[in-house]
């Protein structure tokens, strides 16, 4: 029995919100230190604001001023902060009512410590010292009351909020895709044969069609047929490779569905369908648990395979 | 099986951003001028069913969770649907479902794309670890799939460019397209630039923010309409895995089972002469022939004569995408909805500039994920 691979997996995109007439309001205000809420129909006020009324469905148009101040209505604590989280020490999660809202906003108090906590206790916002409109413009909550500083107004309204995401995973490989990467760490393209429909999947994986795990395995060659491909031109976002590339679908003898990679060696204008093709494998002691220790495939000194041989796997 | 109808259909105007909307804004812009088309308001909605493409594309786990209120399902049943890119058609064929089946009398549908707020080539395009760097976006999936069509079906080069040129013009009949192009010609297509080829810049579609919504009701509620309805003859959906040893990506299994059980539940026994207008999920212009295939109307490798002889223009036999389709809008998630509803507004005499004279019964189809997801329905004037 093989063990599992894995690998950190990180996602990551600054995306960036369309704000609209309301949430552009609120985050203006919070870039000029101030805090609008909504009104809704039935006369509460909503911090944050809501775009629409719940109860009639109808836009929210009416955004008022409510105050920098608030009463925690509850809260939990945080002894090991999270990366990403408003502050980097223990801290109190918060749902704080705002003087002049009827809604809890939730946020984090820099209160030093539990004892400090409690419902009822009063806070005001603590505003980050560089503002852009965005959430993350209030810093936190800090215990007390006191003077609020000046409203200042800077500038152009806020109409875009970037909101970075990031995701990070552990990905782990399959038994049936662990036995083929630890095979190509050995220089050898390792497939499964279904014992069902007796198809040869590379990279083995339990059969798509029958619902099976694949089990007998079958070296296949590191030699195939070009069945069709496509002249990459375009440049995108995460790209790891310079247009124009080919990308083929390459159908290994003694395997029953095609895997992608590239071919090189040649002109991209003068791929065809039909070519015969062998993979290009990196140096010996480079090879890991990735297809990419073939660096590409290259044109074989063969006649093109008659279009029969490839059809059905098109 | 109880009847449904379409009541009413609304649309955003698409554009590469609507930055002067929400995510909620952008789908209430679809949402209120469906009630509006429909002649209904909120009390006479009994649940709302959403779909959208995959979360990553903005970025937001579970949208549905922030934008109930905005949708208008406070109080309500609100389902959330996935099925990539044809999750638009899934999403009404979901709410037909709830119609017919009797639990409801009016269900809105609604679908959004917000395509401006990330990038769905990147988003496409994730690598994870033990795989090669080999991935470019849906075009860098599809191009060998349409290279394959072409070369099975022997069809001449410059089909693709036809699809393109007809669709951008009607895209300029359609007020609320994303591109519209009434000058482009097939020399100005051939002269773009070749993006992932075979398939080049004005073969592709656009990215797009947008949003669709329809009305659904029962037979009961279509009476009560005081506008003409389209009548729901028939939907269909189907799956296949996205890769398998043996599949045809040309002409996939789930697509044309799918549209056998459609025109069997319809009673269309000859599509081609049946069907009066035809919105088919087409992202690169090689997939009208290639859909036309595989829904019936031909047969597999003649899908590009029907192109080619000029009979899917509006004023051909069958009219295919009068809207402009996919290859001028396109928020994924909405895409499939947008087809679903501009069959419907073909049938119920309301699509303007675009409007296929005296269509009375028309097709909606999308498709998604590797060629894996089909959804369709056959909408008419008249209930049977």
């Amino acid at each position: 029995m093989y063990t599992a691979l894995s690998a950190p997996l990180v996602i990551g995109f600054d995306y960036t919100r369309s704000l609209g007439p309301v949430l552009g309001r609120f985050m203006t205000g919070l870039r000029d230190r101030r805090v609008l809420g909504s009104r809704t129909a039935d006369g509460r006020i909503h911090v944050p604001p809501l775009e629409y009324d719940p109860a009639t469905h109808a836009p929210v148009t009416e955004l008022v001023d409510v105050q920098p101040t608030g009463t925690v209505a509850g809260w939990t604590w945080t002894d090991r902060p999270l990366d990403g989280q408003p502050l980097d020490r223990p801290f109190g999660w918060a749902l704080i009512r705002l003087d002049g809202a009827d809604t809890a906003l939730l946020h984090a108090v820099d209160a030093g410590s539990r004892d400090r906590m409690r419902t009822g206790m009063r806070v005001r916002i603590r505003w980050a010292a560089e503002r852009t409109g965005n959430i993350r413009d209030i810093e936190c909550f800090e215990p007390g009351v006191g003077q609020a500083p000046e409203q200042e107004i800077g500038g152009d309204p806020v109409t875009i909020m970037t909101a970075p995401i990031r995701l990070a995973y552990t990905h782990t490989t399959s038994d049936e895709e662990s036995r083929y990467l630890r095979a190509l760490a050995e220089g050898r393209l390792l497939g499964q044969r279904c014992p069902v429909c007796r198809k040869v999947y590379v990279p083995p994986r339990v059969c798509p069609a029958d619902g099976v795990p694949t089990e007998e395995e079958v070296t296949v060659r590191d030699h195939g047929t070009v069945t069709t491909f496509c002249v990459v031109n375009v440049p995108f976002a995460g790209q790891r490779l310079e247009p124009p590339y080919v990308v083929a679908q390459i159908l290994l003898d003694g395997a029953d569905i095609p895997i992608p990679h590239l071919i090189l060696g040649l002109p991209a204008d003068q791929v065809r369908m039909g070519m015969r093709v062998a993979a290009v494998w990196r140096d010996r002691e480079t090879w890991t648990y990735t297809p990419e220790n073939i660096a590409h495939f290259r044109p074989l000194d063969e006649p093109d395979a008659p279009y029969e041989s490839y059809e059905d796997h098109l | 099986m109880r009847r449904a109808a379409v009541l009413g259909t609304g649309q955003t105007h698409h554009r590469t951003r609507r930055t002067d909307v929400s995510m909620a804004g952008l789908c209430r812009e679809a949402i209120d001028r469906a009630l509006a088309d429909a002649g209904v308001d909120w009390p006479e909605i009994d649940a709302v069913v959403l779909g959208k493409a995959p979360d990553l594309f903005e970025g937001v786990m579970m949208p549905e969770l922030f934008l109930a209120d905005a949708l208008g399902a406070s109080g309500r049943p609100l389902l959330r649907v996935h099925t990539a890119g044809s999750v638009g058609g899934a999403t009404a064929n979901v709410a037909t479902t709830l119609i017919r089946a009797g639990v409801h009398r009016r269900v809105l549908a609604v679908a959004f794309e917000k395509q401006s707020e990330s990038n769905a080539m990147w988003a496409l395009s994730i690598q994870p670890p033990f795989t090669a760097p080999i991935g470019a976006g849906a075009g860098g999936y599809f191009a060998p799939h349409i290279r394959s069509y072409i070369r099975r079906s022997h069809a001449p080069g410059h089909i693709g460019s036809l699809v393109a040129v007809k669709d951008r013009r009607n895209g300029a009949l359609n007020p609320y397209a994303h591109l519209r192009q009434p000058g482009i010609t097939l020399e100005s297509v051939q002269a773009s630039p070749m993006l992932w080829d075979p398939i080049r810049y004005d073969e592709t579609c656009p990215s797009s923010d947008g949003a669709c919504a329809v009305v659904i009701g029962d037979e009961s509620a279509a009476e009560a309409s005081e506008r003409p309805v389209a009548w729901i003859r028939a939907t269909a959906m189907r799956t296949e895995p996205t890769f398998f040893a043996g599949k045809d990506h040309v002409n996939p299994r789930a697509g044309a089972e799918a549209a056998q059980a459609l025109w069997k539940a319809a009673g269309i026994t000859d599509p081609l002469e049946e069907v009066d207008a035809a919105e088919i999920y087409v992202p690169f212009s090689w997939f009208e022939p290639m859909w036309l295939e595989n829904l019936g109307f031909t047969e597999a490798g003649h899908g590009w004569k029907l192109t080619e002889s000029g009979e899917t223009r509006i004023g051909g036999k069958l009219p295919v995408n009068p809207s402009g389709g996919v290859l001028c809008s396109n928020p994924i998630g909405a895409s499939g909805m947008l087809r679903f509803a501009e069959a419907a507004m073909q049938v119920m005499g309301r699509a303007g500039d675009h409007q296929v004279p005296g269509a009375r019964v028309a097709l909606g189809h999308a498709y998604g994920g590797g060629s894996q997801f089909f959804s369709m329905w056959v909408v008419a004037a008249e209930p049977r």
